[in-house]
């Protein structure tokens, strides 16, 4: 691949009102911990030409007003942040548990998961809520967490078609990751369970209930348990 | 913004038109919650039309998409329509767009189907006031957040709105006929080198600066799916999900193009080999399935100097001329 070469990190015009800083070119804890970083620091230091920071897995998406700060004044200020990002702690991440009901009248695809992985839904169960995961990222849709690492006998591949719409509060996997539909909307993830709390509230500040860099667990719930828990937004 | 404590002043949706939402310019510092900017389609025309009736540019206003609603407007109003033209009547005579027009209490404005363009803004003094959501007046369908409950419009629902700054003495104005040339050609949409452009062949890049793409009818305001020469890769596969750009021109693993537009997803995987340049995303906006369009490659240098020109042509001195009605 032609990026073998680049150096890192990267610093890109992803567009005249954008700029693209990438860590590295694989999904790692420590080009993370950058990523994290050098949000921390631009959300620290208001700036008037910033319009939106866009963190993912190892890079991050600033958009500006090109007509507040020119493009290459913009970069210079960047690389100056991005020399720092040593000196950053990053704050002790939340630790938050989230239940999810995994009967396969949510899980849509949870059999699927099962049968393709050659486990018992029950193992997927198990597996899933085996481990810790760490929210890399709030992208795609409103409060919808990019969460790893799946335990590696649950990876499996996204449909091929997507479903036109997912319900709200399905927890899905996408090859190695695992997320949360906070809103319902059109996705390619495989659904296995789904979860009662309301992660998403624009009336809410902040909106999302998860942000970068938490923790999550998930914790299996019955069904009546679920039902009981509907649109609760407090039980975080 | 606030809602007025004792709305007078209230526009009846006596029918909805095919997509009509309130919209202000955009709703910024949400990416990271994975809520995208949404705002009008066609931002130049918004701030033409909150000019005409002496608003501040980011006035929330009505956005109309290809059939246009009824108002019937409940007190005097100056209103303006601004965008594609909807063959708009107030009771029955026709009223130019790019115009302000003083309206009566209880007239009702008709407006049809576009003859050009996708979108029309219903801009009114004072502005439509709701209930900001994360600091915007912005529809944002998706997540059912910001506008009117966070949906289109429907018959029946009733409109606030602001106070008028400029008082009954404000002389009727329209739009410069070179200045809505100068904001509306018909060259080709330019666009700057997307951040993948090396994960494309040559030639591939060479077919997508020289080829005609039509516009899917599967587009909105989410993004715009083109039909036209399959796009191919040096090396297969999605790239790490990363940021993604108003405007970026993605390419999935079919090939054919999808430009990213004002409530698209603010992450995504697949590699992008162009992305619009900040001058031209309203004539994005005002693209109808369909239409024909094509792409050009400039310079960030360019893309910057053509965004400043813009900027200077929105003042009102530049932009409006008085008329006499």
């Amino acid at each position: 691949m032609p990026s073998e070469k680049l150096s890192y990190p990267r610093f890109q015009r992803a567009s005249d009102h954008s700029l693209l800083v990438t860590f590295g070119e694989q999904i790692s804890r420590s080009h993370h911990r950058d990523v994290l970083r050098l949000f921390r620091l631009l959300h620290s230091r208001p700036n008037r030409a910033i319009r939106n920071i866009h963190p993912a897995y190892s890079s991050v998406l600033i958009s500006f007003d090109p007509l507040i700060a020119r493009p290459e004044k913009f970069e210079s200020y960047v690389r100056r942040l991005v020399d720092r990002l040593g000196d950053i702690e990053v704050a002790t991440s939340r630790k938050i548990e989230i239940p999810v009901c995994y009967d396969k009248t949510l899980g849509l695809d949870l059999e699927f998961v099962a049968h393709h992985n050659g486990l018992t839904t029950d193992d997927v169960v198990r597996h899933h809520t085996s481990v810790e995961y760490l929210v890399y990222f709030i992208g795609f849709s409103p409060g919808f967490p990019y969460m790893g690492e799946l335990p590696h006998q649950l990876e499996t591949p996204r449909l091929s078609t997507p479903r036109v719409m997912v319900p709200e509060g399905s927890v899905a996997i996408g090859g190695s990751q695992t997320g949360i539909y906070p809103v319902a909307s059109p996705g390619g993830w495989r659904i296995i369970g789904r979860t009662p709390l309301k992660l998403f509230s624009p009336l809410r500040m902040p909106p999302t209930a998860l942000e970068i860099g938490d923790m999550v667990r998930f914790k299996p719930i019955s069904v009546l348990h679920y039902q009981s828990l509907l649109g609760a937004v407090d039980k975080l | 913004m606030s809602i007025p404590s004792h709305p007078r002043a209230s526009i009846l949706a006596v029918s909805p038109g095919f997509l009509t939402t309130v919209q202000d310019l955009g709703r910024d510092h949400c990416a990271h919650w994975g809520i995208p900017p949404s705002g009008a389609a066609d931002p130049i025309s918004l701030r033409l039309g909150n000019l005409l009736v002496g608003n501040p540019p980011d006035a929330a206003a009505l956005e109309m998409t290809l059939v246009g609603g009824s108002f019937r407007f409940e007190r005097q109003f100056i209103i303006a329509l601004a965008g594609s033209d909807l063959g708009a009547t107030l009771d029955n005579e026709e009223i130019p767009a790019w115009q302000s027009v003083r309206v009566k209490p209880g007239q009702t404005l008709r407006c049809g189907s576009t003859k050009s363009g996708a979108r029309c803004y219903l801009c009114v003094a004072g502005g439509i006031v709701v209930q900001p959501v994360l600091s915007s007046a912005s529809t944002y369908l998706l997540a059912a957040l910001g506008g009117l409950g966070g949906r289109s419009l429907k018959a029946g629902d009733v409109l606030q709105c602001g106070a008028q700054r400029a008082g009954p003495s404000m002389k009727p104005r329209a739009v410069n006929k070179q200045v809505l040339d100068a904001f509306f050609g018909k060259g080709p949409i330019r666009v700057t080198a997307g951040p993948q452009g090396d994960l494309f062949s040559v030639d591939s890049q060479l077919t997508f600066s020289t080829s005609t793409y039509t516009v899917k009818e599967e587009s909105d305001r989410m993004g715009l799916r083109l039909k036209g020469p399959a796009l191919k890769r040096v090396v297969d596969g999605d790239i790490i999900t990363e940021g993604t750009s108003l405007g970026a021109i993605q390419v999935p693993p079919d090939g054919e193009p999808i430009i990213l537009f004002v409530e698209h997803p603010t992450t995504g995987g697949y590699p992008k080999i162009a992305n619009v340049i900040s001058a031209d995303l309203h004539r994005v906006g005002q693209l109808r399935p369909r239409d024909e369009i094509k792409f050009e490659f400039v310079k960030h240098e360019k893309a910057i100097s053509l965004l400043k020109e813009q900027e200077d042509l929105l003042s009102p001195q530049r932009s409006l001329q008085a008329i006499s009605q």
